[in-house]
């Protein structure tokens, strides 16, 4: 078999082009803990009204007395819920995403909180949002005829102006419009 | 010489190719001008989600399976020497098909399917949609039978030599296509049919998506290995000089089918239904994976070097001016190679698992794959198709020179359509949507774009009638063409080639290694944990 040895040096560099993505991506993901939302946690989507993490009086933005904040949030055709939650700037904040009917996916733009909210599933991420203003959450996944409706909205405030606004001992505060 | 049996097949197919390729493009283009809202007119996401539903079907299974199929019998008649093996089966296969896309256009074109190519339970369509693709996809694994007895037989005849690149990248291709058709069959035949017939009351969106996984990323090296080919085996014959290494070439597809199909849960990377193990597994074979996409744009570019310089090329960069440029195959694969660079730079930021999460489901995506599939694997089908027909119809065809102000047409179509689409995604726009209904001001940035969008997509509009003119005025000429295809020859004859490298038996054993490692315990998962299925939704 004839090998050239012009094409020996590119096959090793394209493997050393490759392999720098690859040792990028795996030293982000094993050192620094970013990952993709994974949790792989079911829940009976036709029952969430029934279930206490994620009924109505439980959602939306809640902090807990270690100070970690959680934003639990309904997919549902058509709106995220509730409609419009506030929330605080450069603070790690995890998002626990169910959906009551079909497959929906959500996405802040300008800023990593995506993911897929797949019936029967939680989809959790943690982030942390950098710059405070108003963003859409945008449904980007076909939901049904009424996609293109399919939005509800986020405030980002600064830190310091949010925590005076939201600290709260009673459970299932919400931060609704 | 093509016989006669072998050239009805391949008209037939291609036709229905570049039939269903015409309509898809006129949808497309209603597709943009109704998605920008500047026509309130023609305003309705029904219509707009059945015409999307539509398109995706006609280009992404149709054009696709029926191309492949018509280009693999001549293929290989031509590189093989022999007859069709079972013509009867090969006509059979092409009925089933096409009956199948009837079947699924019925449902499609009246809105009874609007749930797109990919499928998305727990919303279902009509079960004939179902059904149809069903039977598109089980014509197609005639046609893979068909080559791999081909090369059976072939190799009978022949032992010990070299099956012919072509075809054995061809054989390669049909097996890597029975692979990855396993998965969504998996899904229509006990997820999606049942539910759609009424006899199952719940399916578990997760398993569904998982399923389709498997499928959607071989999908695409199923449609884009017929390029390859042409770049291979074509090219630099027509360039005028010989293929730089037929073994790497051997090697490249055998990379390529190994490793397209462990890997498709880069496409799931944002779902919650896996876990981050596997997905970093599959992320690290989708870097495997664009390796012989590297290696082939490396050979390819020297075998054109050698070309430019044999025609008196001179100097670093010469011999790509003395290239042939007027040959429709040459200006093909510079446009085509143009296009899979730039597309190949979005798929690293598509594949990178943390970078992905900023462009996931914006317009960033569709405007990436229409660049790499409808650029660069699309304007091959056009430079292969351009090449075939005078030799299939013993006609000259009609006018090289529109051929060529179609294939530029479409290039620069291309670039003005898919360049303001990637900066859409960019700008946080979602793909998928009829119309801006946001009330955020985010979206006054997106107007330009779209008329940019809608001025791109009306040149290929162009472009793609064209094309079809060319080939439909080339049956009525009444001049007589003689020519046979001309596979390239390789600087270094192939002598000892080692049996890997000519046959399929080990790597078939490789995936199903692969393919147990990579999907087994994600499948499983679904039926050793609790699970809630989703009960049928409309749209």
């Amino acid at each position: 078999m004839h090998i050239d040895p012009l094409e020996k040096k590119w096959a090793y560099a394209t493997v050393g082009i490759a392999g720098l993505f690859v040792g990028i991506i795996l030293i982000d993901a094993l050192f620094h803990g970013i990952n993709a939302p994974s949790n792989v946690e079911t829940i009976d989507s036709a029952s969430l009204h029934l279930s206490e993490e994620f009924d109505e009086d439980n959602l939306g933005v809640q902090l807990d007395e270690n100070g970690n904040i959680t934003i639990r949030m309904v997919a549902g055709r058509y709106g995220f819920y509730p409609k419009h939650i506030t929330v605080p700037a450069d603070t790690s904040l995890t998002f626990r995403w169910v959906s009551m009917d079909v497959l929906h996916g959500v996405h802040m733009p300008m800023t990593n909180m995506s993911t897929m909210i797949v019936p029967g599933y939680v989809a959790q991420v943690t982030t942390t949002l950098p710059k405070p203003g108003e963003y859409p959450l945008l449904c980007d996944e076909y939901c049904g005829i009424g996609h293109d409706h399919m939005w509800s909205n986020v405030s980002v405030v600064a830190k310091e102006h949010w925590t005076a606004l939201a600290i709260s001992t009673s459970k299932g505060r919400q931060d609704n419009d | 010489m093509i016989d006669a049996v072998t050239k009805k097949l391949a008209f037939s197919h291609l036709w229905v190719a570049f039939g269903a390729f015409l309509l898809a493009c006129f949808m497309g283009e209603y597709q943009v001008l109704e998605r920008s809202g500047f026509i309130p007119a023609i305003e309705s996401s029904a219509v707009y989600f059945a015409s999307v539903s539509t398109h995706g079907v006609l280009m992404a299974f149709v054009l696709t399976t029926f191309f492949i199929m018509g280009f693999g019998y001549v293929v290989a008649t031509t590189s093989l020497k022999q007859r069709i093996w079972n013509p009867q089966w090969a006509w059979a296969g092409f009925g089933i098909s096409l009956f199948g896309t009837v079947l699924a256009a019925i449902p499609l074109l009246t809105g009874k399917a609007s749930v797109l190519y990919t499928f998305y339970p727990p919303i279902i369509g009509h079960w004939m949609f179902y059904f149809g693709a069903t039977l598109l996809i089980v014509g197609s694994w005639l046609w893979c039978v068909i080559m791999i007895m081909m090369m059976r037989e072939w190799k009978q005849a022949n032992p010990g030599a070299p099956v012919p690149l072509a075809m054995f990248a061809t054989v390669g291709n049909a097996l890597l296509w029975l692979w990855t058709s396993a998965g969504v069959a998996l899904e229509v035949l006990f997820q999606l049919i049942p539910m759609a017939l009424g006899w199952m009351d719940t399916l578990d969106p997760g398993l569904a998506r998982t399923l389709f996984a498997w499928t959607l990323h071989p999908i695409v090296y199923f449609w884009l290995i017929p390029a390859y080919i042409a770049f291979y085996v074509f090219v630099p014959k027509q360039a005028g000089g010989y293929l730089f290494s037929d073994e790497i070439a051997r090697a490249a597809f055998v990379v390529l089918i190994v490793f397209a199909l462990p890997i498709g849960f880069h496409h799931l990377y944002m779902d919650p239904e896996q876990a981050k193990g596997w997905k970093l597994l599959h992320g690290v074979g989708t870097f495997v994976v664009s390796l012989p996409t590297f290696i082939t744009g490396f050979t390819v570019i020297a075998s054109l070097e050698i070309a430019g310089r044999l025609r008196g090329g001179k100097g670093l960069f010469g011999w790509i001016g003395s290239l042939p440029w007027r040959n429709p195959m040459v200006l093909s694969v510079i446009l085509a190679l143009l296009m899979l660079i730039l597309g190949g730079f979005g798929g690293l930021v598509n594949a990178s698992y943390a970078m992905n999460a900023m462009i996931h489901n914006t317009a960033w995506v569709p405007g990436h794959f229409h660049l790499i599939f409808a650029g660069t694997t699309v304007i091959m089908y056009f430079a292969i198709a351009y090449y075939l027909w005078p030799i299939m119809a013993d006609k000259p065809l009609f006018s090289k020179d529109l051929a060529l102000v179609q294939l530029w047409t479409w290039f620069i179509g291309m670039t003005i359509l898919t360049t303001p689409w990637h900066v859409l995604g960019l700008l946080g726009q979602p793909r998928r949507i009829s119309g801006v209904e946001y009330n955020s001001l985010l979206t006054l940035a997106w107007d330009p774009y779209e008329l940019a969008m809608i001025f791109g997509g009306l040149v290929m509009l162009g472009s793609a009638c064209l094309f079809v003119y060319n080939l439909a005025m080339t049956h009525r000429s009444q001049e007589v063409f003689e020519g046979e295809i001309e596979y390239a020859e390789p600087i270094h004859p192939v002598t000892d080639l080692p049996e890997y490298l000519n046959d399929f038996t080990l790597w078939n054993k490789v995936i199903a290694g692969l393919m147990a490692v990579s999907f087994g315990v994600p499948i499983l998962q679904f039926f050793f944990m609790k699970t809630f299925g989703s009960s049928a939704w409309g749209f």
